[in-house]
């Protein structure tokens, strides 16, 4: 039922017969999308503010990484038919024949099984089954079923990537309080104004994969609103930790003015014509084109944002610096 | 006339199968670490804990 369309040919100029290196498998495990997991997860592992053995805490952030990597196996075995149609994506290892699709399906299964089991093993049921539920959510609810399906594909499927700090506060913990799940809602409400500011200047890419990203179904004027809303209940949501017992000073600041510099970015990229369909369309994928400078600057912005408040919860929970309850 | 070697293996290829597998033997080897390490710390003191004998 789930088994995805595997391109006949790979693209012009690659080689398809050039051998796997070992280089190719890590590239499945996506590590750049583990290293933000990590930290995040760490994040949450932390600002739990209990004490956590560092060999099982090393152990538990391993765990989560490895389950996002596993992740991200099972998204390039499963898109590879989709990956092969964006520029951004065709020299992935799968889409440019380099590893079979069952080895990435195998090396996906198996890390998925590895990373649950020795969770259960080292740590606990609750954040075991936290990470099973995440790579499940990403591999199946997300990339089998919503991406295809929905322009809501990465608002829903963006659970998958605000749950690691839940899950390094359950390894810490045992449980999953409010502030855990603030967290969460931090991540799952930056998702959409970063995808889609990123959307806005990749659109003809992804329509030609066939994704209904939100520019390709409802337009570039509608998905610059919608990036103004979700910057307002990110910006609310960041700032909660502040009246939670969870931010201290320096987390409100970072939050609070960041979070009217990031307003200040999606009203601009409101304002402009980011991602309109004008005449002499250029063909470079990430070539800033009139207008699209803004959906770039809110992108870029973006990141840096998110990991700014995450770095403050960090430094504060390192530092033992009081949390505030205003 | 020689015969082609049909299992013949270019160097490339060769040299990318030898990574993979040293790659492989690292894996493993840090996996039976971690079984082992984690073992250990969860035992900890409870191993000379008479409670538990």
């Amino acid at each position: 039922m789930f088994k995805p369309k595997i391109p006949e040919l790979a693209p012009a100029g690659v080689a398809v017969a050039a051998p796997a290196r070992w280089q190719d498998y890590v590239q499945l495990l996506k590590p750049r999308v583990m290293s933000l997991v990590v930290f995040t997860a760490l994040t949450g592992l932390l600002a739990a503010r209990v004490p956590v053995n560092p060999v099982l805490g090393f152990v538990a952030v391993l765990c989560i990484a490895i389950g996002a990597g596993a992740s991200g196996a099972l998204n390039m075995w499963y898109d590879a038919d989709i990956d092969i149609r964006m520029r951004r994506t065709r020299n992935r290892p799968v889409p440019s024949g380099r590893v079979q699709p069952s080895d990435a399906l195998g090396l996906g299964v198996t890390l998925s099984l590895f990373a649950v089991t020795i969770m259960i093993l080292a740590i606990n049921l609750l954040a075991a089954a936290l990470l099973a539920f995440t790579i499940v959510f990403y591999a199946v609810v997300y990339t089998m079923w919503l991406k295809r399906s929905t322009p809501q594909n990465i608002v829903i499927g963006g659970l998958a990537g605000a749950l690691p700090p839940v899950i390094g506060w359950a390894a810490a913990t045992g449980t999953v309080p409010l502030n855990a799940w603030l967290l969460c809602a931090i991540i799952f409400l930056w998702t959409p104004p970063h995808f889609w500011a990123l959307s806005l200047y990749t659109t003809s890419d992804y329509a030609m994969a066939g994704v209904p990203m939100m520019p390709v179904v409802r337009g570039a004027k509608s998905t610059r609103r919608q990036i103004l809303v979700y910057s307002f209940l990110l910006v609310a949501a960041a700032v909660a930790p502040a009246f939670t017992g969870l931010g201290g000073v320096l987390y409100l600041a970072i939050a609070g003015v960041g979070g009217l510099v990031f307003i200040a970015l999606a009203a601009i990229l409101a304002l402009s014509k980011a991602g309109d369909v004008t005449e002499n369309q250029s063909s470079g994928l990430y070539e800033v084109k009139t207008g699209v400078k803004s959906a770039r600057n809110l992108f870029a912005y973006s990141i840096g944002y998110l990991f700014a408040m995450f770095a403050a919860l960090l430094i504060e929970a390192l530092a033992h610096l009081p949390a505030l309850t205003l | 006339m020689t015969t082609p070697n049909p299992f013949h293996e270019s160097e490339a290829a060769a040299k990318a199968r030898r990574m993979r597998s040293i790659a492989i033997a690292v894996a493993l080897a840090a996996f039976v670490i971690l079984v082992f390490v984690v073992t250990i710390t969860r035992l900890g003191g409870h191993v000379a804990d008479s409670a538990h004998l």
